[in-house]
């Protein structure tokens, strides 16, 4: 499955998309999803949460093994996908349009410093060589 | 507070880079190139290069409930054991009394233990005739299984001859449709298969097929000659079996409450605290190794089954917490069947059935019922 080129990406396989009023949508990408396999319970965090860079805010477990998720950038979380949560096999059928979480951004000059398409690329396989 | 959760980085490294790493420095099946030509997600599973799942885990899961699937467990190692004092050698070698086995074909599951009491391996051994057994042990303690059976045998002057078949392939073919499969995969095993009970075996030709496996449901473990085994396994395919991955095996024993040998039980454990007591013959005066220990032990811990009643997946190591004392759990996993998360848990003794611990998750308590296992068999759930 190729990359959508209107997203960003972190190198720990969360998407971002920056929405029309600056908001941002965050998934895992089809590439993580691929590799954990069916996935049968998501956490997401709670709305209303300020979540730092970096800082682990949600989990995802498939059948094989449970993992962290990291906010891509600095903000608030301004929604979860409850959908997602009672039908964690939609990430399975297509990554990009299950999301997870949105946030507001703290700053939103940060979403410059997320990887491109062609960056996550190269990531994706640098990593599986 | 100790970090037991992998980042989704992390995961995804180690997965990429079992997906990618070089074949050759792995163990191959023979049906390693089939596998392939399936477009499997292989990894590398205790050095021998497997199939995790040939797409989607859970559904492969579904198949061998309700239809038929098969699995490589060529990983496993067939053990011929020959010569004349075959039978007095495993009634000291292992736990379970092989007297049980008086017709030929007959097979008995069985632990072998240390002369502390803990499980070296559990193995299925099958009785061919009086100088003849067939033994299957687990594909991680084959070598150090090996070098014990072969230490006893000469410590007890027993003159056998020990030999591993790794000239032969196992397919097991598990499901309600299993004997269907089997029948029209292989011309003429109709015969056989039309007798055979459970837990009993027949040798056809060069094959070997037995009425066991390791998923609660019907089916079959069929040893057939290296060679053989991707003719056989496409025969099975166009009969209407599916491959199975090993991700499904362990949602599928689970389910089925079978012990998985490292996992829920291991050189440090006792049988008896490892819902295994049902496999140790005490009645009997025989002298087994780990028998003197066992009898002098204390046993404090039990093996139950949990029910998450939260939301969230039980995992191996996840701490237990009852009302005497911790626990912790041995395997768990998301049960496809059941559509909720289940566990094989080593907690104190005292609790029963019905009542309920806490299980710690990350930073939360989250609740579960203890149960009787096996949580599924022949299709139905039993809890």
């Amino acid at each position: 499955m190729s990359i959508p080129a209107d997203l960003k990406y972190t190198p720990s396989h969360e998407w971002v998309r920056v929405e029309a009023d600056g908001t941002l949508t965050v998934g895992i990408t089809h590439h993580a999803q691929d590799l954990l396999g069916d996935m049968v319970f998501i956490e997401n965090p709670a709305t209303g949460r300020s979540l730092a860079k970096g800082e682990e805010c949600a989990v995802v477990e498939s059948v094989k093994a449970a993992s962290d998720v990291y906010a891509p950038v600095a903000g608030e979380v301004i929604s979860a996908n409850a959908d997602v949560e009672s039908s964690p096999e939609a990430i399975n059928k297509d990554a990009y349009s299950a999301w997870m979480f949105k946030l507001k951004p703290a700053n939103a000059a940060d979403v410059a410093g997320l990887m491109d398409a062609a960056a996550y690329q190269k990531l994706v396989e640098s990593e599986a060589h | 507070m100790e970090r037991k959760r992998a980042s989704l980085k992390f995961l995804v490294t180690v997965m990429s880079n079992q997906a990618a790493s070089t074949p050759a420095a792995l163990k191959h099946t023979p049906l390693n190139a089939t596998h392939r030509e399936l477009s499997a997600k292989m990894v590398d599973f205790g050095g021998w290069d497997m199939p995790v799942n040939y797409g989607s885990q859970i559904e492969e899961h579904h198949v061998v409930r309700t239809g038929c699937g098969l699995f490589d467990v060529s990983h496993m190692l067939p053990l011929d054991i020959k010569g004349a004092n075959v039978r007095a050698f495993l009634k000291r070698l292992v736990a379970n009394n092989v007297d049980k086995l008086q017709v030929s074909g007959k097979a008995l599951y069985s632990c072998m233990l240390n002369e502390a009491g803990g499980v070296i391996d559990d193995l299925i051994i099958y009785f061919m005739d009086e100088s003849w057994f067939r033994l299957v042990v687990n594909a991680g303690t084959a070598e150090k299984d090996l070098a014990w059976m072969e230490k006893m045998n000469a410590d007890w002057d027993m003159g056998l001859t020990l030999t591993p078949r790794r000239d032969l392939a196992m397919i097991a073919i598990q499901g309600p449709n299993a004997t269907q499969a089997l029948n029209h995969a292989l011309p003429g095993v109709d015969s056989i298969t039309a007798h055979l009970k459970p837990f009993n075996a027949a040798a056809m030709g060069e094959m070997f097929i037995a009425r066991t496996g390791y998923t609660g449901e019907d089916g079959y473990e069929v040893m057939v000659l290296a060679k053989s085994a991707p003719f056989f396994w496409k025969a099975l395919m166009e009969a209407g079996g599916k491959p199975i991955g090993l991700g499904a095996r362990d949602t599928l024993r689970l389910e089925a409450g079978m012990n998985l040998y490292g996992q829920d039980m291991d050189e440090t454990t006792s049988p008896l605290e490892s819902g295994l007591a049902w496999t140790v013959d005490m009645k009997t005066e025989r002298d087994f190794v780990g028998r003197a220990a066992l009898e002098k032990s204390e046993i404090t811990q039990q093996l139950v089954g949990l029910l998450l009643l939260d939301k969230g997946v039980l995992r191996g190591h996840q701490k237990v917490l009852t009302k005497h004392g911790e626990g912790e759990i041995t395997s768990g996993t998301f049960s496809p069947t059941m559509q909720q998360s289940i566990a094989l848990a080593r907690i104190p003794l005292g609790i029963a059935p019905g009542e309920e611990v806490e299980v710690e998750i990350r930073d939360k308590k989250l609740k579960a019922k203890v149960v009787k296992y096996p949580f599924v068999r022949n299709g139905k759930v039993l809890i």
